[in-house]
């Protein structure tokens, strides 16, 4: 969550306190008929202790990030509470309490309750008085204490007698007039005023709330309704106001799209109308005050709108709609419903469990994706008890009526005072029909593709277009790796190796201003989501014009053009102009400048135009398109990012902005990345013209495979931008263009404050940069080129992408690759130092990176070059990049692992497994990489590690999944990754175990269990926020942080991610290091730092920005052959390196001496930076950037404007020594037990039996057991081990659990049940007396087998999402699953015995599933787009029957037992899910899947 | 684009040559066109390499677009791969006969297998260009008014020419000799590129507005300081003709001489032109070509086209090997040994021998004196006529150094600064009088770096 507060330290060099997340545990006991008690809130305390180990402590480990309690008004606690005080309180209704954090100081505090008791009787109301509230602070933390306020409650009632909603209004009313009086005050805050709830929150940690708030202990406190919250921070810095519930809601997640959502909200409050509020609107406005978390944001809104009309589920299906518009199943009215709000309101997107009441209602509504868990149960006694894990409060059997799940997209609701729950169908059947939403659409919309064909629309001749194209800057690599393969394969294309040429800043060539901008991405905080695969989530539609009044529910409200993606072709902008009416009356304003009047004529002409559109506005125009399109000799283009974002502020700034639509018809945007940048700047679509125009050229000059005409190529071009921006999109976590509008998901790299303040506001950019009128001055040097006379002819060549020698400098050339080649094999340090001296900045020349703008602060004494620590010391600290051997070949991969360990540092093996054969030999990779995909993580592979990575995003495609083509899955590889050979493999963009901070945590934990020497690190990407998330991490209890850079090399990536996602590491590393400090953490972990480090010169500076450990990819894989072909991800490398042929691995011819060689240039160069700057140890110069200052940048033209001190900046913070040792997780845990109970058995090779009891803190159970065994008796248990627990079992029952050991649990288990599974049993069953119904329960959670490789997991009941997600061995089988099962799955058996959620078998290559397709809609059901659904043959019938039997022996499961006894019809209603390829595969080669 | 596995599926095939004993019997060119399917077949071996090396310092010195035109061509645009090719190289058809491929000796493919066959792609490009009359005259919209001077009208001089042309400058090449080319005139046996490849592009070159003033020798004809005088910038591209000579005893008999000599004497002949003094030829003698390189080459296809008796040619260093030495890995220039189409005709060829004396009879060489280098064995060899072709030395700069005093390097050449301006201002060099005795591409490359000078000279001075 974005969260701003003054507790924070301010912004100081690369920290910003704007760019804090937090993630959490969240809690709700209700009493459905509305019956008060204060067991009730005990239940919820208890909760709260439960959910403790999702929160975190920072460096004062008594300190939590916060924790709180929402409950109805206790009215009779507060009755005999307020009588001491002499306070009358009137009946339960009738008044409001406020709940208010006041200053410890006294004038202060006395001041602003005066302005309380003031503005209370001016509106009509009347103070009843002041309770100060008891709190025992000796509970909370010191830094807790640091902060904390005095807390009071205050009463009002309404002098008009008002209640219920009115008197709601009222309050609301007072307390918006009073924030605004005492905002300034960094203590203040009113957590609630209601006359219906009551907030008691602080930062605590959750066991710590009951003893600190002692009214909580009273009998008499009482109430029906009571939702908690813990919160997991990324931060140390203590901040009361932060902790959750707010007024109406809790929130676990993150909204991704918060910037957009408020500006948006801003531009609307010039139309705000409401009969309700009259002239109070003003007090209320800002509806949404400015600098909070995004929770408090939407419960801001949430409030407004309920208050001013609507429904609360009325209000949350506006907020977080359900996915409807690939949804075809959907009832017709409610998708009406959504349709209709679409028009009125943006979704709040992101990964979301929110929790929210009135005070007589209560509910929880899961994102679209459902990427938070929630499990509730409801008891005999009418009780409903929601969490975020199952089991947090103890729970009789025998009471418990039924288990559920919170369900993507839908919502759980509880009325109190009509006593029961409503289903989500129900729910939304009645809202959706409160109004002829549906009809009202069908009346007011008009669709793009029902217009009437336009006039003429003309297309240049070639040598008009190309003279355009020069003006746009268009190159050949524009028309044949980018244009042309869209059009061809109607996708964005792919490329390998990285970038290598300079920012856009530091280039000497003209640059779009597209690409200042870098793309964002989530990792850790927000998980990205697979756009291909979970596409049913992801909407591209829109509508074009005016937005109406938020509060109204006009039936034209919805009056827009509606299009199905948002890049308009030539045709499609010129029917929109031809629109007959005044609905959508259009005007063109011109975004040129006459060149005549120069760069500094730039400003004044975008202030034209932004007064023209407010004109146009003004006037009544509906739509407005910004064009470029009439380029001449004299007139050059204003940047077209520049314009919309300009119009778009300038419109929100006046509050006009959503009387229009905006369009922009542009030449300069081709690329995936520039439309990204125009939609999230506030275009609401945009037609590239010239785009069109060179495919129509292209195809007309015959240059487009044959078939393809220029209207196919159009259409395929379209679908390939359409995937590319659905795919960024998704990396940020956001699944439909509606919400991505605005949201700016970009940071700026080389723009000046002035420009981003002025056009950008809200976009980071952190080193400063270029003006308004740099920018005109780079756009006039284009214009100029263009039209310099002897090149009208023809475009520049490019060489952005390939290396030309004509074109864009790239640090990988032939002149550095071939002085590293040579150096290095021929051993020649002389050699190696022109490799340097070619690879380091020249002296005389601005160079492509940051860190080639810094140079050395020499010491004034250096040290003896002897005294200085030897290169084997240093070489411990070198690692090699994540390549998985599929990526590269066996012979890379090999090679560089031997020379790795023959330096003493640290090879990895990338995500793609590794052959056990190599784990106790000399080419065992020290860091076993643990990525999304999970091929080939078992429990010994994990033992065999030094070092364990979580991989959390990969420098050249963060956010993204991969993809390993079919080709490159050879015998071996498949082997390896527990595949098919030739069926593609997939890895998906996040991990499913980790969609938070707090899951993070949880993985952490179990890999800590599994191999409890092996230090854990987590790699991330550098990118603004990066240190925050960073800090996060490091509370998480990683050992180590890996920040990697933007330009790392890669297989395979799509273009647009290599050239513009990321930041350099420069930036990264040094926010990490400065937040790491100011947090107090830094001691905690280890930081390594790569992306392109090549020379002893990048390894200086990374440490002395703050790095320990240095990563190396390209450089290493040059020096084993590689010459930068960039052609990883089609197989055909010709040196053997990156491709699986056997043919082209025959030449490769690269030897470990070569790499130990180039590693020794590296450490010996560094020891000699190291003498200079007058260090012995690298340890002494992590995070000396005293010894580092900024070149002269006055030679070029951009640079000079650059300012890159806070990359400098040195925080005056906690100290940097290693004291904070973290104390042990492990010494605790039930498997010490396990494992001491069976040990001496298995030593003497008996079987061992045992029970115990397991509550949901045992997280992990299985896991450091099986680590113990495997690696004590190596291989497997050697005789059988068979425990029974009862209870509910926390996260990851089962996890990783080995051979030999079988684990049955009788009672429930949470997320992630048999994650990693590498040949255990795990069944799971309900208790004996349960009053449940078992198969129509809820028995484990989501992600369920994930990455599991062998084994067996039985589940008498139902899983949640996700289950066996990328199982590539474990046998299964359960009596239903939620969404997306056997997503990825790539072998293994499951078998589903009852109802599947939507998009079954997504991604799924490899494996079978078998499904009792009860109602014979499962292909509705199923993702068919890599399966087929197939009757079983004999062969499958026979092995479903023994799995049936063995599913009822294991769980004795009454299912399975019903559908044996009358097997043969049984077995008639199921269908086998079958992977195409995989079948494919087996078929080709003559095998059959039943081995 | 083309097949990304191209270069798996298909090996090297050099251009077909005809017969020796056929091509031996006339002057005309040895190599035959390529068929398009077959040049189409060895582009698609090119792996568009993410870093061409070809187009590298060790690769082609013109920066030829090389990927590029072979992507085009490997999908049959020729039209594009003209327009790419012409856009770095002014005469790709010189470059296309007569280079010896540096490119290919860089290009990655050339690692593990054998190279893209680069030249002989160039080279069908451009035969392909002139054949469909897509070479036309690139004349100027806008002129300068400013005038320029060449002198020499070698590659470099004609390559400086046509760009400065084509930028709207009025442009005069002097040539001393009485026609234009150069080297490329009277060096280069028609066997390796007939005289038409140069007079079409003369042709060329004078429709864009180039003025040729040939038997012009600036210094002596015409004195340097009137050329400066009239011209707003004067370009020296006068090569480096200073023959290497062998002072041993004997050297002043008759029968020896200069490969240079030699090959005009022929240039001329074949063309139909008068040969002033002695006739050199070989025809029923035995011949010495001493000297290893590709001077010596062209002397010995003469020599077999005459109808020498017997040949020999020597070398000095020792026998290279077969293949690329370990000295020069790829992608640098390979030592290894090279033979040309010449040596397929006949003769013999020997390494490590060093010639100490001449002997003959009345004033007319007989014998040969050898020595072997690494053995010491003295030999004697019978010849009729031995051929001098060990290189060249230094420009000739005469007469107009007589007036100007330009500075010169240790080894006589022109030095100029980065932006090809001599010690004389307004005054530039490119080519083998700036840099050596070197190949037609950096002739071509170094006249075009300096017409880029020369525009900026021009632009910037009023």
């Amino acid at each position: 969550m974005v969260a701003l507060h003054s507790s924070f330290p301010p912004a100081q060099g690369l920290y910003d306190p704007t760019q804090e997340k937090d993630a959490c545990g969240i809690g709700l006991v209700a009493q459905i008929r509305g019956i008060p008690s204060h067991s009730l809130i005990l239940d919820a305390l208890t909760i709260l202790k439960n959910l403790e180990h999702r929160g975190a402590e920072g460096a004062d480990s008594k300190t939590g990030d916060g924790t709180g309690l929402l409950v109805q008004i206790p009215h009779r606690f507060l009755k005999a509470a307020t009588q001491k005080l002499k306070i009358n309180l009137g009946e339960a209704g009738s008044y409001g309490v406020g709940m208010v954090f006041l200053p410890p100081d006294e004038k202060q505090r006395k001041e602003i309750e005066q302005w309380i008791e003031r503005i209370t009787s001016e509106e009509s109301a009347r103070f009843l008085g002041w309770r100060t509230v008891p709190v025992q602070s000796s509970v909370s933390g010191p830094s807790a204490r640091a902060t904390e306020p005095v807390i009071r409650q205050f009463f009002v009632e309404s002098t008009q007698g008002a209640r219920g909603l009115e008197l709601e209004r009222l309050l609301y009313v007072i307390r918006r007039r009073i924030e605004k009086v005492a905002r300034s005050n960094s203590y203040f805050a009113i957590p609630s005023f209601s006359s219906s709830t009551l907030v008691y929150k602080g930062l605590l940690l959750p066991d710590q709330l009951q003893n600190y708030y002692t009214d909580l202990s009273d009998p008499a406190f009482e109430s029906a309704i009571a939702m908690v919250h813990a919160r997991f921070s990324t931060n140390t810095f203590p901040s009361w106001i932060l902790a959750h519930p707010y007024r109406y809601l809790c929130h676990n997640g993150e909204i991704n799209t918060l910037k957009g959502n408020l500006n948006w909200m801003k531009a609307r409050e010039g139309n705000l109308v409401s009969q309700v509020w009259g002239e109070k609107m003003t007090d209320l406005l800002p509806v949404v005050a400015e600098g909070q978390s995004d929770s408090a944001c939407l419960d801001n809104l949430l409030e407004f709108l309920i208050l001013s009309g609507r429904s609360l589920p009325h209000a949350m299906m506006m907020l977080i709609p359900e996915p409807w518009s690939g949804n075809p199943s959907m009832d017709i009215d409610r998708r009406g419903f959504y349709e209709y709000h679409a028009a009125i309101m943006e979704p709040w997107d992101g990964p979301a469990a929110v929790l929210f009441t009135d005070g007589k209602s209560v509910g929880a509504t899961l994102d679209r994706n459902g990427l938070r868990p929630g499990r509730y149960l409801i008891t005999t006694d009418d009780r409903v008890i929601l969490s975020s894990e199952a089991g947090v409060l103890p729970m009789k059997p025998s009471l418990i009526r039924k288990k559920g799940r919170l369900e993507p997209g839908k919502m759980f609701f509880i009325d109190t005072l009509q006593g029961r729950v409503i289903e989500d169908e129900e729910l939304k059947a009645e809202i959706s029909h409160q109004r002829p939403y549906r009809s009202w659409v069908a009346q007011h919309q008009i669709a793009l593709d029902e217009l009437p064909d336009p006039t003429n629309v003309a297309q240049p001749t070639h040598r008009r277009l190309t003279q355009r194209q020069r003006v746009f800057g268009y190159t050949e690599e524009d028309l044949k790796f980018i244009l042309a393969p869209m059009a061809i394969q109607g996708e964005e294309p792919t490329s390998s190796m990285g970038k290598d040429t300079p920012l856009a800043v530091l280039s000497q060539r003209p640059q779009l201003l597209f690409h200042y901008f870098r793309q964002l991405f989530a990792q850790v905080t927000n998980p990205p989501i697979d756009p291909i695969r979970e596409h049913l989530i992801m909407s591209l539609a829109t509508s074009i014009g005016p937005k109406a009044n938020l509060l109204g529910e006009a039936p034209e409200a919805c009056r827009r053009i509606r299009i199905k993606q948002p890049i308009l072709t030539n045709v499609d902008l010129q029917k929109i102009r031809e629109i007959p009416g005044p609905n959508f009356k259009s005007k063109t304003l011109s975004l040129l400048c006459p060149v005549a009047e120069g760069a500094q004529a730039f400003d004044s002409h975008i202030q034209r135009l932004c007064s023209e559109a407010s004109a146009a506005v003004r006037e009544g125009y509906k739509i407005l398109i910004l064009s470029d399109r009439l380029t001449s000799r004299d007139l050059a283009p204003i940047p077209s990012l520049l314009a919309v974002a300009a119009v778009h502020k300038h419109l929100i700034d006046e509050c006009t902005r959503p009387e229009v639509g905006l369009i922009v018809e542009t030449g300069e945007a081709r690329e995936v990345h520039h439309f990204a940048c125009l939609l999230g700047y506030g275009a609401g679509s945009v037609n590239p013209y010239l785009a069109f125009e060179s495919l129509t050229d292209l195809a007309n000059n015959g240059h487009l495979p044959e078939g393809l005409d220029a209207v196919t190529a159009h259409q395929k071009y379209i679908k390939g931008v359409g995937k590319g921006l659905l795919k960024i999109f998704s990396k940020m976590g956001i699944s439909t263009l509606q919400s991505y509008y605005g949201a700016q998901i970009f940071e700026a790299i080389g723009l000046g404050s002035e420009l981003i303040e002025k056009y950008f506001s809200g976009t980071a950019s952190r080193i400063g940069g270029l003006t308004i009128e740099q920018l005109g001055t780079e756009t006039l040097k284009r214009h100029a080129l263009a039209y310099t006379p002897e090149k009208l002819t023809t475009l520049e060549i490019g060489g952005d992408i390939h290396y030309r020698i004509q074109g864009e400098s790239h640090q990988w050339n032939p002149e550095t690759i071939l002085a590293l080649q040579h150096s290095t094999r021929t051993g020649n340090a002389k050699t190696f130092a022109e490799f340097s001296a070619l690879a380091d900045p020249d002296p005389n020349q601005i160079g492509p990176t940051l860190r080639s703008l810094l140079e050395f602060e020499f010491a004034a004494k250096p040290v003896l070059l002897e005294e200085v620590e030897p290169a084997k010391e240093i070489l411990k600290r070198f690692t090699s990049g994540a390549m998985s051997l599929g990526a590269i070949s066996r012979e890379a991969h090999e090679t560089l692992a031997i020379a790795m360990n023959q330096i003493g540092g640290k090879s990895n093996t990338g995500e793609g497994g590794e052959d056990p054969v190599r784990f106790n030999s000399p080419s065992n990779s020290a860091i076993k990489q643990i990525a999304s995909a999970r091929f080939g993580v078992t429990t010994e592979y994990l033992l065999s590690a030094q070092e364990i990575q979580i991989k959390m995003a990969q420098g050249a495609k963060p956010g993204e999944g991969g993809q390993l083509p079919g080709h490159k899955v050879d015998d071996y590889i498949a082997k390896l990754r527990h595949s098919t050979p030739g069926v593609q493999l997939i890895s998906p963009p996040p991990h499913h175990d980790i969609y938070s901070i707090e899951d993070l945590k949880q993985l952490i934990f179990d890999l800590k269990n599994v191999n409890p020497l092996a230090s854990v690190s987590v790699k991330l990407v550098s990118e603004v926020g990066v240190g925050t998330v960073a800090a996060g991490v490091a509370k998480a209890g990683a050992d180590k942080i890996l920040i990697s850079g933007d330009s790392g090399g890669t297989g395979a990536s799509p273009l647009s991610s290599i050239q513009h996602a990321g930041l350099p590491w420069e930036l990264g590393l040094a926010e990490t290091q400065q937040t790491l400090m100011l947090n107090g953490l830094r001691s905690r972990v280890r930081v390594e730092t790569d992306g392109q480090l090549k020379t002893g010169r990048d390894v200086a500076i990374a440490a002395l920005l703050g790095a320990e450990e240095f990563g190396f990819a390209t450089a290493p894989l040059i020096v084993e052959g590689c010459i930068m072909m960039r052609k990883c991800h089609l197989n055909t490398c010709p040196v053997g390196v990156a491709t699986q042929d056997p043919i082209l691995r025959k030449k490769f011819s690269g030897k470990s001496e070569h790499l130990v060689n180039y590693f020794f240039f590296v450490a010996e160069e560094l020891r000699v930076l190291m003498s200079r700057l007058g260090f012995r140890t690298v340890e002494e110069m992590v995070g000396r950037t005293d010894r580092l200052k900024v070149r002269s940048l006055e030679s070029h033209w951009k640079a000079k404007h650059l300012d890159l001190s806070p990359l400098l900046y040195k925080p005056k913070a906690s100290s940097n020594s290693k004291n904070t040792k973290k104390s042990s997780e492990l010494d605790q845990i039930l498997d010490q037990k396990l494992w001491s109970a069976c040990q001496a058995a298995l030593e003497r090779k008996e079987s061992f039996k045992a029970e115990f009891e397991v509550t949901n803190t045992d997280r992990s159970v299985g896991a450091f057991l099986s680590g113990q065994v495997l690696k004590k008796f190596g291989g497997a248990a050697r005789a059988p081990v068979e425990m029974r627990f009862k209870g509910s079992a926390g996260q990851s029952f089962g996890a990783f659990l080995v051979k030999g050991i079988s684990l049955e649990l009788e009672g429930e288990g949470n997320d992630y049940v048999g994650k990693g599974l590498s040949g255990g049993r795990v069944s799971v069953l309900p208790p004996e007396n349960a009053a449940f119904s078992a198969e129509s329960s809820i028995l484990v959670g989501n992600t369920c087998l994930y990455g599991a490789t062998s084994g067996e997991l039985y589940i008498a009941g139902l899983a949640g999402e996700r289950f066996a997600v990328r199982n590539s061995g474990a046998t299964t089988v359960v009596e239903g699953v939620g969404d997306h099962g056997c997503e990825y799955m790539t072998g293994g058996r499951v078998v589903v015995l009852g109802p599947t959620g939507r998009n079954f078998a997504a991604g799924m290559s490899g494996g079978i599933a078998y499904v009792l397709d009860e109602d014979t809609r499962l292909s509705s059901r199923c993702n068919l787009g890599m399966v087929e659904l197939e009757e079983l043959e004999d062969e499958d019938q026979k092995e479903l029957l023994e799995l049936v039997r063995e599913h009822a022996r294991s769980t004795k499961s009454r299912k399975a037992q019903a559908l044996l006894d009358s097997w043969p019809k049984s077995v008639a209603r199921f269908k086998k899910v079958m992977p195409t390829d995989y079948k494919r595969i087996l078929a080709a080669r003559g095998e059959s899947a039943h081995v | 684009m083309s097949d990304p596995k191209g270069f798996l599926k298909s090996k090297r095939t050099e251009p077909q040559k005809r017969k020796p004993s056929e091509r031996v019997q006339d002057w005309r060119e040895f190599t035959l066109p390529v068929s398009d399917l077959g040049l189409k077949e060895q582009a698609t071996r090119c792996m568009d390499c993410g870093v061409p090396f070809c187009q590298s310092g060790t690769g082609c010195p013109v920066e030829n677009l090389i990927p590029d035109w072979n992507d085009w061509i490997s999908q049959g645009r020729w039209r594009e791969a003209l327009e790419s090719l012409h856009s770095t190289n002014n005469f790709p058809e010189f470059t296309g006969k007569l280079c010896p491929a540096p490119c290919e000796s860089a290009c990655v493919l050339g690692i593990s297998d054998d190279p893209v066959t680069i030249r002989s792609i160039e080279s069908s490009i451009i035969d392909r260009g002139f054949e469909s009359g897509w070479v036309k005259p690139l004349v100027p919209t806008v002129r300068s008014n400013k005038k320029v001077a060449i002198v020499g009208s070698g590659p470099a001089g004609l390559a400086a020419a046509q760009q400065l042309a084509r930028a709207g400058h009025s442009v005069t090449v002097f040539e001393k000799a009485d026609r234009i080319g150069g080297l490329l005139r009277y060096g280069i046996p028609d066997f390796k590129m007939e005289k038409t490849v140069l007079d079409r592009r003369l042709w060329q070159l004078e429709a864009e507005g180039v003025a040729f003033r040939t038997g012009v020798c600036i210094g002596s004809d015409l004195s340097f300081s009137e050329l400066q005088k009239t011209h707003h910038a004067v370009c020296l591209t006068i090569g480096a003709e200073g023959p290497r000579d062998l002072n041993v005893s004997g050297r002043d008999l008759g029968g020896i001489h200069f490969a240079m000599d030699y090959l005009i004497q022929q240039n001329r002949t074949v063309s139909g032109l008068p040969v002033a003094g002695e006739k050199i030829t070989a025809q029923g003698k035995k011949v010495a070509i001493l000297g290893g390189g590709d001077t010596g080459s062209d002397c010995l296809g003469t020599a077999h086209r005459q109808g020498c008796l017997e040949v020999f040619q020597f070398e000095i260093l020792s026998r290279p090997p077969d293949a690329r030495a370990t000295s020069t890995p790829w992608p640098l220039w390979p030592m290894k040994l090279r033979s040309s189409h010449a040596h397929e005709e006949g003769g013999e060829r020997r390494w490590s021998v060093a010639t100490t004396g001449f002997r003959g009879s009345n004033g007319r060489v007989t014998h040969l004196q050898l020595i072997e280098v690494e053995t010491g064995t003295k030999t004697e060899l019978a010849v009729d006529l031995v051929i001098l072709a060990m290189g060249f030395t230094t420009p000739t700069l005469g007469g107009i150094n007589a007036e100007k005093n330009l500075k010169t390097d240790a080894r006589g050449n022109i030095v100029v600064d980065a932006r090809y301006q001599t010690s004389v201002p307004g005054v530039f060099a490119a080519g083998d009088a700036k840099r050596g005795a070197s190949l037609i591409v950096w002739a071509i490359a170094e006249g075009r770096k300096m017409a880029d000078a020369v525009q900026a000279h021009l632009q910037n001075s009023i």
